[in-house]
């Protein structure tokens, strides 16, 4: 496990008196793909900025590798960012723009043009010296701004949303060159996505955030498939979320039927969270399964299919790969190891949002 | 079928660009280079020459270079001020650095008339303070005095206009690769305002060298600037070859300036005010 880099410790902002971070305390180690996944407005961005210095928290410290930074402004920070808007400097050609740290920290001009040549070819843009920011594609302008940012040998990289005014394809060629990136250069990124699909490609650790609390902080695998409350659960990918109430350990009564499940702990006859992914529902014929309902739509997402089945008055999300048609009487299957169980959220530290992503 | 429409619709700026810019200009050009008899001479444009046509050209550069440098010199911090405020209370600051824009002229430059005259409030209050009067109407200061306050949004309109147009990220990104404060005025805010320093200079030096209403007004006939001269000339001497003949030299100074400014204007985007 290698050494913890930056602490941000017990963190407070707001705005305008109203609070976007709450007593937030994260901790980023030595070469960590960090992402902070979450809605839109809770409060990723804000903490992006405290790291590289564009505000100061009300409350709390930041830490870097040790020592307290909290009142040092950003150009002071060992750390640099490339911002979602790229903000490349309009009146520069490219070869200028990416120079222009290493003009500042006054490097030789030498160092500087081979650095130039280097970044370049990092992000596949070799030639471009001579070009105004104004005739890059969006793509071009971004790798132009990572190359700005790497340049300067920052122990950490900071993205906010670099990837968000892409197209899809490009996006994923990205992401992937992103990950090359990283590994190349042996450096800690922290990332900032409310794309939950480019978190779980890229991070080694996930934060999930909302409403400027700490949801869960995990591999992408632990956040996938253990999710620790329904927010969570909902906002990566697709999931069942229904209301359910713990008979005793390891049995679950949920939309009146009552089912084997594998947790425990969480005493009898609790108001519970069932979670259950739509890939671990399967459909059979009657009387197979827990519970019967009827097709009411199909959709065909290329790799799986899209099924909605109402059951005793829920709408089951499924994907199968097996084909049915619409109005089928189907059996509702899912084995006790898929079902997870929550907690019904209590305080509003583990407040889960209905949100549509 | 489309093109003929397009055609269509400008007609009306033809007219106009035809009728108030283009024959004004032509009927300028025939009297300057003609005497009175109509017969061709270059009498009227090397009368500029004659050292009191000389005086008064080279009063009014003077006057027209001092008046734009010092609204220069008040825009620039002026516009830094406005883009640091709060976006609410921007948009009304600005608005009441224009709302003189929306009184007529000649009522503001009469007013300061009777502020700075010798009885006037400013010695009155001066001199309620024990301070010594003193004589600023009818002198050169008075004039650029007045220039300055008259022109003085046509300098803070562009280069705040250029300002607010530098986003707050390319601000951080600068800190962020390592300036201070005083390194982001000098490599990002001072070159991307360039084009709206220069287009401010030509909105306040070509109507400041062309005047003749403020110098009248506030130099009462003892600061003679060129553009009086060729008031005279058409409205006293009614010699219109002459007023043409000098307007023709002035024109050529004005373009030539406007030529230089836009020569330095790299960005290519400046000139629109608004
Ligand atoms: N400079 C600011 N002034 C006022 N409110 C702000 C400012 N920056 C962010 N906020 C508010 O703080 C909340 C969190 O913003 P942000 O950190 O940008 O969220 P995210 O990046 O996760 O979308 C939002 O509700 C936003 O409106
Ligand atoms: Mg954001």
């Amino acid at each position: 496990m290698e050494k913890e880099l930056i602490h941000l410790s017990h963190i407070s902002k707001s705005y305008d008196g109203s609070l976007v971070l709450d007593d937030l305390d994260l901790k980023i180690r030595e070469n960590e793909f960090m992402t902070l996944l979450g809605p839109s407005g809770c409060g990723k961005t804000t903490t992006l900025r405290l790291l590289g210095g564009f505000e100061t928290p009300d409350a709390g410290s930041v830490f870097f590798d040790g020592a307290d930074i909290t009142a040092l402004p950003p150009n002071e920070r060992k750390l640099n960012t490339v911002f979602q808007k790229y903000a490349l400097f309009p009146h520069m050609s490219i070869a200028e723009n990416i120079a222009f740290g290493l003009k500042i920290s006054k490097k030789s001009k030498s160092y500087i043009s081979d650095k130039i040549k280097y970044a370049l070819k990092l992000v596949n843009l070799d030639g471009f010296e001579k070009r105004s920011v104004d005739s890059l594609s969006g793509g071009q302008q971004q790798r132009i701004a990572i190359a700005r940012a790497i340049v300067n040998e920052p122990k950490v990289l900071l993205l906010d949303e670099p990837l968000g005014a892409l197209d899809l394809k490009l996006r994923q060629d990205m992401q992937y060159e992103l990950i090359r990136l990283k590994e190349e250069l042996g450096i800690t990124f922290v990332y900032v996505t409310h794309d939950q699909e480019e978190a779980l490609t890229m991070s080694d650790t996930i934060v999930v955030m909302n409403q400027g609390y700490i949801q869960q902080i995990g591999t992408p695998e632990d956040i996938y498939n253990e999710p620790t409350n329904a927010f969570v659960a909902d906002f990566i990918g697709d999931s069942n979320i229904i209301d359910g109430t713990m008979i005793k350990d390891k049995l679950v009564n949920i939309l009146g039927v009552t089912i084997p499940c594998v947790d425990t702990g969480f005493g009898q006859n609790k108001p519970v969270d069932v979670v259950i992914r739509p890939e671990d529902v399967e459909l059979s014929d009657p009387p197979n399964g827990f519970m019967e309902g009827d097709i009411v739509s199909i959709i065909f997402k290329g790799v799986h299919y899209e099924i909605e089945v109402r059951a005793n008055g829920y709408d089951w999300l499924v994907h199968t790969t097996k084909l049915f048609s619409v109005g089928t009487h189907v059996g509702i299957s899912v084995i006790p190891f898929n079902i997870q169980i929550m907690n019904k959220p209590e305080s509003s530290d583990e407040k889960a949002v209905e949100i549509d992503v | 079928m489309y093109n003929f429409k397009r055609q269509f619709l400008s007609g009306p700026y033809i007219i106009w660009i035809v009728g108030f810019i283009v024959l004004p200009i032509l009927v300028i050009c025939y009297y300057g280079i003609t005497d009175a008899s109509g017969s061709f001479t270059l009498e009227n444009i090397i009368a500029i020459s004659e050292p009191i046509h000389m005086k008064a050209l080279l009063l009014s550069l003077k006057l027209a270079l001092v008046s734009t440098l010092l609204c220069l010199a008040l825009s620039y911090p002026l516009a830094m001020i406005l883009n640091g405020l709060h976006v609410k209370h921007q948009s009304f600051i600005v608005f009441i650095f224009v709302l003189p824009m929306w009184m007529n002229f000649m009522l503001r430059i009469l007013a300061w008339q009777l502020i700075l005259s010798n009885n006037g409030i400013l010695n009155t209050v001066f001199q309620a303070l024990g301070l010594p009067r003193v004589s600023l109407l009818n002198t050169p200061a008075a004039v650029v005095f007045g220039m300055v306050y008259d022109y003085l949004p046509f300098m803070i309109l562009p280069i705040y206009n250029s300002m607010s147009r530098i986003g707050n990220d390319i601000v951080d990104a600068a800190r962020d690769l390592g300036c201070n404060k005083f390194q982001v005025f000098a490599k990002i805010i001072l070159p991307l305002t360039v084009s709206g320093v220069l287009s401010g200079i030509i909105m306040v030096f070509v109507p400041a060298l062309t005047s003749f209403v403020i110098s009248n007004l506030l130099g009462g006939g003892k600061v003679l600037l060129i553009g009086n001269v060729i008031e005279q000339e058409f409205m006293q001497n009614t010699n219109w070859n002459m007023g043409s003949g000098l307007s023709i030299v002035l024109m050529i100074f004005v373009i030539a300036s406007m030529a230089f400014m836009n020569s330095h204007n790299k960005e290519g985007e400046g000139t629109a005010v608004w």
